[in-house]
């Protein structure tokens, strides 16, 4: 266990670094730095001003190099001017240059600074992702109990019409993308065309304040997408259970219907829709960014759309960082904990 | 002209949908009547669920035909404007004087567009690019998948690693890394294109070499043929440079279609070799080997078929995938010009008005929506008739 553990945290570190590497390589490319030498310069820079620019701040050095000093690796870049004033990466304005620490990266704690939001990558994503977490609380509130409740109504048997109908709404709610069930949602519930204005149809103050009336439809939005799959699951899982010889054997004794699904069944049908629900996570984070747009939730999935729109490399590479992490500790937990959940594997 | 009433446009619609009605109902009595001889394509006609689905999609598949590439069922062109019709509602009557069809049938969008005719060509530009990215897609994952699942090891390792680095990505991400025009600029989609679509290739070459390696004559026809058509097709859609200057593929749908065959085949690829893993143990796996076969006609003539049905359940669910991923990227409007009538693009633009005019926002999202639905109940159906055998 633990041999698995380490290796699996082993190739964790090595799946970051890769992918780190790969959007830093993306966000590098020349035109992305002119494009970011003009919004932070100026646009009506010529060519000349913007390789001096980018020569200034160390943008033309090559990939591997800034993609060490991002990572804290290699010392930080530093720049001395025709006037012998020394400003660097890791030098903070007015800062005399030999007190400025030598190393300035991810691994010292130094995420850098986002150009759209003029703040510290850290803080941004930090106050960004809290938003989130809260978004995300409420959608597995809603979408794991619901889920497992459809999935053990359709799966306890199977044929009948509760599971027709069930399974039917399961595969509606996969068909339906979030920017089509949000668009419905708001226009059902929201718009003032059809006069139901049950709910809010932006979620903007949401942030501070959360309440009913203007989190229902995002929370709801997010919930029904995931919700359709692991019902499916839990419903697949389900009927193979019920056909197990202890059921039979149950049934057989005489013991009540009821109890054979809450003692006997139920247990052992949840197992796989536990690691279905740990694999749900890196989809919902796609959920979260396509419903914060719509509904305009300042979250961690508008961050990124707003850093990748205004090609604000550190904040974007902090933001595939954090989605990296939570793709591949979520892949952990589950399967750490199929093998505690699943007693054959625990004892073998 | 009078404005219609609700029931006036729904009968209007109906009637604008004549021609699939009719290629409708001729394609199942023709496949109701022969469906004893059409292996799991008959079956399907067995299970109501399948029909359901399969109508849903070959409504799309006809409607997108002739309202998109024959321009039946449109009735006014998708980009011109109308002056006056300015986010009317559905069944408007045209202002005085104005040519062609005198209603917009579900309304004018905020640029005065009629949202019929744009919805009818969305369909177009869904079906013209999702079943072929996902097929690519299908090459890409299964050329890949056999060898990593059936000789394992390093290779195994090596393909299966990147292939969950793909999918460490999150898709938004990936997509504004791939489709903004700086990166288009410096040609990384096409060197992309280049990499993925000579899978297609190499995937009939080794296909038919292995199968008829014993009789030359034969595979020199096919190989020739495959290599010919193949590399043709290759030079035209990856880069543009077809000789005879038939095939040719705009930069910015090419794009598109990288991106989705990129995101969609890492997923394959884990379905495949998690079938070939499974399949290389059967007894008549290791009868081809103790015949003395080679690997790949093992991989391509014995496992491979033997994995059909769940590969062929498995394109119907990624069609549908790939449609809402293709729906993602005109919501970020990335990729296809903002012109473009595709239901993502319409969607995003029509959300900003949503809370006062419907229309052109909710059109575009049921006929999505009732397009992916198609595709997953055609799934079930062809799923649990195949599991029947």
């Amino acid at each position: 266990m633990g041999m698995f553990f380490l290796r699996r945290l082993g190739v964790m570190l090595l799946t970051a670094l890769c992918l780190t590497f790969i959007v830093f390589s993306l966000t590098n490319l020349y035109p992305n730095l002119e494009k970011l030498a003009k919004s932070q310069g100026n646009n009506r820079m010529t060519d000349a001003e913007v390789s001096s620019w980018l020569n200034r701040n160390g943008y033309l050095q090559p990939t591997v190099v800034k993609y060490g000093e991002w990572l804290g690796v290699l010392p930080g870049f530093t720049f001395t001017n025709d006037e012998g004033e020394i400003s660097g990466r890791c030098i903070e304005n007015g800062q005399p240059a030999e007190e400025a620490p030598r190393f300035c990266g991810v691994i010292q704690g130094d995420w850098g600074t986002s150009t759209r939001f003029r703040a510290e990558v850290s803080d941004v994503v930090s106050t960004r992702l809290s938003l989130t977490g809260k978004l995300m609380f409420f959608v597995m509130l809603v979408m794991v109990p619901c889920a497992l409740i459809i999935g053990v109504l359709a799966g306890m048997k199977e044929g009948s019409k509760t599971d027709r109908t069930l399974s039917t709404a399961s595969i509606l709610t996969t068909a339906t993308p979030e920017y089509v069930s949000g668009v419905l949602f708001i226009a059902v519930f929201a718009s003032s065309a059809v006069g139901l204005k049950w709910f809010k149809g932006t979620a903007a103050s949401a942030m501070d304040d959360a309440n009913f009336a203007n989190f229902t439809l995002p929370v709801l939005t997010i919930a029904l997408y995931g919700m359709g799959y692991i019902a499916r699951m839990t419903r697949a899982s389900m009927t193979e259970v019920m056909t197990a010889q202890y059921i039979r054997t149950a049934r057989l004794k005489g013991v009540s219907f009821k109890n054979i699904v809450m003692k006997h069944a139920l247990r052992n049908a949840l197992i796989a829709p536990f690691t279905v629900i740990m694999l749900q996570f890196p989809w919902l984070l796609n959920g979260v960014v396509i419903v914060e747009t719509l509904f305009n939730y300042k979250g961690f999935g508008w961050a990124l759309v707003e850093a990748a729109g205004n090609n604000d490399i550190e904040l974007l590479l902090g933001c595939s960082v954090v989605a990296v992490f939570v793709v591949l500790i979520t892949q952990l937990i589950s399967d750490i904990g199929y093998v505690f959940l699943n007693p054959r594997i625990r004892i073998s | 002209m009078e404005s219609l009433t609700w029931g006036g446009i729904i009968l209007q619609i109906l009637i604008r949908f004549t021609p699939v009605w009719i290629a409708l109902i001729a394609l199942f009595a023709v496949s109701i009547s022969y469906k004893r001889k059409l292996g799991l394509y008959g079956k399907l006609f067995d299970s109501t669920i399948g029909m359901i689905g399969f109508a849903l999609v070959m409504f799309w598949v006809f409607t997108g035909f002739f309202g998109g590439a024959l321009d039946w069922i449109v009735t006014h062109d998708p980009i011109s404007v109308i002056s006056g019709m300015k986010n009317k509602a559905p069944g408007t009557a045209l202002p005085e004087g104005a040519a062609g069809y005198p209603h917009y049938l579900l309304g004018g969008d905020n640029l005065a567009r009629d949202v019929f005719s744009r919805m009818v060509k969305g369909s177009w530009e869904v079906i013209k690019i999702a079943p072929f990215a996902t097929l690519f897609a299908f090459m890409v994952g299964i050329t890949l998948g056999l060898p990593a699942g059936y000789f394992g090891g390093r290779l195994d390792t090596l393909l299966s690693f990147a292939a969950n680095l793909i999918l460490a990505f999150p898709v938004i991400l990936l997509f504004y890394l791939l489709v903004t025009p700086e990166i288009v600029a410096t040609g990384i989609p096409t060197y992309m294109a280049a990499v993925l679509f000579i899978f297609p290739v190499i995937f009939l070459c080794v296909l038919f070499n292995s199968r008829f390696h014993t009789q030359p004559d034969k595979r020199n026809v096919y190989l020739g043929i495959t290599l010919v058509v193949g590399l043709w097709f290759y030079l035209g859609i990856a880069w543009d440079a077809d000789p005879l200057g038939v095939i040719s593929v705009p930069s910015n749908i090419l794009v598109v279609f990288v991106s989705v065959v990129f995101v969609n085949s890492p997923t394959v690829f884990r379905i495949v070799r998690g079938l070939a893993l499974d399949i290389k143990t059967r007894d008549y796996v290791a009868a081809a080997q103790t015949r003395g076969e080679g690997s790949w006609y093992i991989m391509l003539w014995e496992i491979l078929p033997n994995a059909r049905g769940p590969l062929i359940v498995d394109f119907c669910l990624r069609i549908g995938y790939t449609t809402i991923l293709l729906g993602t990227l005109g919501f970020f409007g990335l990729g296809l010009s903002p012109e473009s009538p595709d239901w993502g693009s319409t969607i995003n633009e029509g959300r900003k008005l949503l809370s006062v005019y419907l229309a052109p926002a909710v059109v575009p999202s049921v006929a999505l929506l009732s397009l992916v639905l198609g595709l997953n109940l055609l799934a079930d159906g062809l799923r649990e008739e195949s599991l029947k055998d």
